[in-house]
């Protein structure tokens, strides 16, 4: 890519290589902004917040620095808190990932299928996620009241008596699942696996129709093969999403009750802004980032297995 | 399907082909009933949104819930603006969307084209770097950033929320402008350099038309993102009169309770919500055939 294989002559060179010369300055000046970005909005931070995390910081007085003292206290379980938010974030990530794939591969799946009012059925669909998180909250946390929210008022009627939700040191983890499913398969997700779904080849199902296929084996063995990559893509941000989860906690259960959905991110933020354990907090974000990118490399490791890249598509999308 | 007899005569081919066509036709039927079904359970807590905000206050707190009020008002709509500051909530909402979805899409364009059509070593590198940074959780670097902000004496104001927008760092509409350019032949751009064409003339003039569903889909994703920020304004705005309205929502949590002597405030709650949530769905309105084909045409391959 860099240049070309034979050249004709010096002059020729020359002026090519100037020519070059001046793509590759135009080539960094446009990308001038992400680099300035990544170097004083995320290079310098992350620098900067692993300084930070060997030292004790309140934001009153100048850091101190006192070497591993943070992370001994996090992984000693000086911090009853840590070890428990991480349990929680998991439980909640092996329940939001799997279902939230399938039920946003599922939606699309049957959009595709060309039925009419197709626009209507994907924009009803799609409202959940036009819900700014914080109303979509506090409007679960009143159809889910346990005494007297229309969920359970509906559930009663049918005979069934409904769970406190919320409330519930068992249910509230579920019931953060349940509410954030709502709010986030339905969109961009599920365009990205209809986009998918529409890249496969209607050869390959006319084939395995001769092959005598039938729904599911054409499922299985032609629509999940070739939609891999954007399976891939989905589950990949769908887990990096799963470990953030912050809003729905924070704003209808403060982390309770008794700790029930006390997620990873809410006791960074109430150790960063409620306690200035600045520090700390900071070797919390630390250990947050090398879980995650150990986890996304776990994954791309996995994909080789599984994820299938056609090569028809990668003439001139190919990176 | 029933067993054949040796000679297949036209008459059990055809009650074959309709026997067929009456499975496809209930398949269908299937089909369509659970479609609506999902798409009623998806809609349905939207509609009580819709419903409540209509409610009177004695009508919110009846038991058994009512789901249509039996005197529809939109007076709650009005009274959400004498109970909390809900204009300024709003205005301070557009500013900041409406400036940090300007500085995505500009910067991102940039950006994304420079990758995908200028060559200078380090492009791969760098482009990877772009990717890794998309799985970056923002929180690993929230605490310097907020140190930096504090430094500059920007906290309780909106340059933290709209400056850094303007570095393009959103790596994820790089990457989707990026994909959507790849898919555009160069032959555009060279016939324009030969006419003596700066890259400025050949990215406004020749191939800004050509991106449009990309630069629609990524205002428009960046603009959803923006306005239902959470963590972002929590963390950086404090007085009242800057506060968004993802953050002056809670106004109405505050306000009272489920206890028996708290003044209901759901009516009014599910007014503030509807207004905050009405630019997001109009937008999608208004733009759903540009941002679904963005999204598909950008070929989003993993």
């Amino acid at each position: 890519m860099q240049a070309p294989a034979s050249l004709p002559s010096p002059v020729a060179r020359r002026r090519w290589s100037r020519r070059a010369t001046g793509e590759a300055l135009e080539g960094y000046l446009l990308i001038s902004p992400w680099v300035l970005g990544f170097l004083i909005f995320t290079l310098g931070p992350m620098i900067a917040s692993l300084i930070f995390s060997f030292t004790h910081y309140s934001m009153l007085s100048p850091p101190r620095f006192t070497g591993l003292d943070n992370y001994v206290r996090a992984f000693s379980g000086t911090d009853r808190l840590f070890y428990g938010s991480l349990l929680r974030t998991s439980q909640f990530a092996l329940f939001f990932v799997p279902l939230g794939v399938a039920i946003s591969l599922g939606l699309a799946v049957m959009l595709n299928r060309h039925l009419k009012g197709t626009t209507l059925y994907r924009t009803l669909f799609f409202i959940p996620t036009l819900t700014p998180a914080a109303a979509a909250t506090l409007l679960w946390v009143w159809l889910l009241n346990p005494e007297v929210g229309p969920v359970n008022y509906a559930l009663e009627s049918i005979g069934v008596p409904g769970p406190r939700w919320l409330a519930s040191q068992e249910w509230a983890l579920h019931t953060v699942v349940i509410i954030s499913i709502w709010g986030s398969v339905g969109g961009a997700r599920m365009i990205i696996f209809l986009a998918g779904l529409q890249g496969v080849p209607q050869e390959l199902y006319e084939s395995a129709n001769i092959d005598g296929a039938n729904a599911w084996h054409r499922f299985r063995h032609v629509t999940l093969p070739m939609i891999s990559p954007v399976l891939f893509f989905n589950l990949v941000l769908g887990a990096i999403a799963a470990f953030r989860i912050f809003t729905v906690a924070f704003m209808a259960t403060g982390g309770g009750p008794a700790y029930a959905t006390w997620f990873y991110m809410l006791h960074l933020y109430t150790t960063a802004f409620r306690s200035l354990q600045m520090g700390y907090a900071s070797a919390l974000a630390w250990i947050f980032f090398v879980i995650v990118l150990g986890f996304t490399i776990i994954q791309f490791r996995l994909s080789r297995r599984w994820v299938y890249y056609s090569g028809e598509t990668s003439g001139r999308e190919g990176q | 399907m029933a067993s054949q007899p040796l000679g297949v005569s036209a008459e059990t081919t055809r009650r074959q082909a309709s026997q067929m066509r009456r499975d496809r036709l209930l398949l269908r039927i299937v089909l369509y009933i659970v479609v609506t079904a999902v798409a009623l359970m998806f809609f349905a807590p939207f509609f009580w949104t819709i419903t409540s905000s209509l409610k009177r206050i004695d009508e919110v707190i009846t038991f058994p819930p009512l789901i249509f009020p039996q005197y529809p008002t939109p007076e709650n709509y009005l009274t959400v603006f004498d109970k909390v500051p809900f204009a300024l909530f709003y205005r301070n909402t557009v500013v900041i969307t409406v400036f940090s979805t300007i500085g995505t899409v500009v910067s991102t364009t940039l950006v994304a084209y420079g990758f995908a059509r200028k060559r200078f070593p380090g492009r791969q590198l760098l482009f990877i770097l772009v990717l890794s940074t998309m799985m970056l959780p923002g929180e690993v670097t929230l605490i310097p950033q907020f140190l930096l902000f504090r430094e500059l004496g920007w906290l309780d104001t909106f340059l933290p929320l709209i400056v850094p927008e303007f570095f393009a760092v959103a790596a994820f509409y790089i990457f989707l402008m990026r994909q959507f350019l790849m898919t555009i032949p160069r032959d555009f751009d060279e016939a324009a350099m030969l006419d003596g064409a700066n890259m400025f003339h050949i990215l406004f003039l020749v191939l800004l038309p050509l991106i449009q569903p990309a630069i629609i889909t990524v205002a428009i994703l960046s603009f959803l993102n923006h306005w239902q920020d959470f963590f972002g304004p929590l963390i950086y705005l404090n007085s009242t009169e800057n506060l968004t309205l993802s953050i002056g929502l809670r106004y109405f949590q505050a306000m009272g309770g489920y206890a028996e002597t708290a003044e209901p405030r759901e009516h009014l709650l599910m007014a503030a919500s509807i207004m905050a949530t009405l630019p997001c769905v109009a937008l999608f309105f208004v733009a759903q055939r540009h941002f679904v084909q963005g999204i598909v045409m950008s070929g989003i391959k993993g």
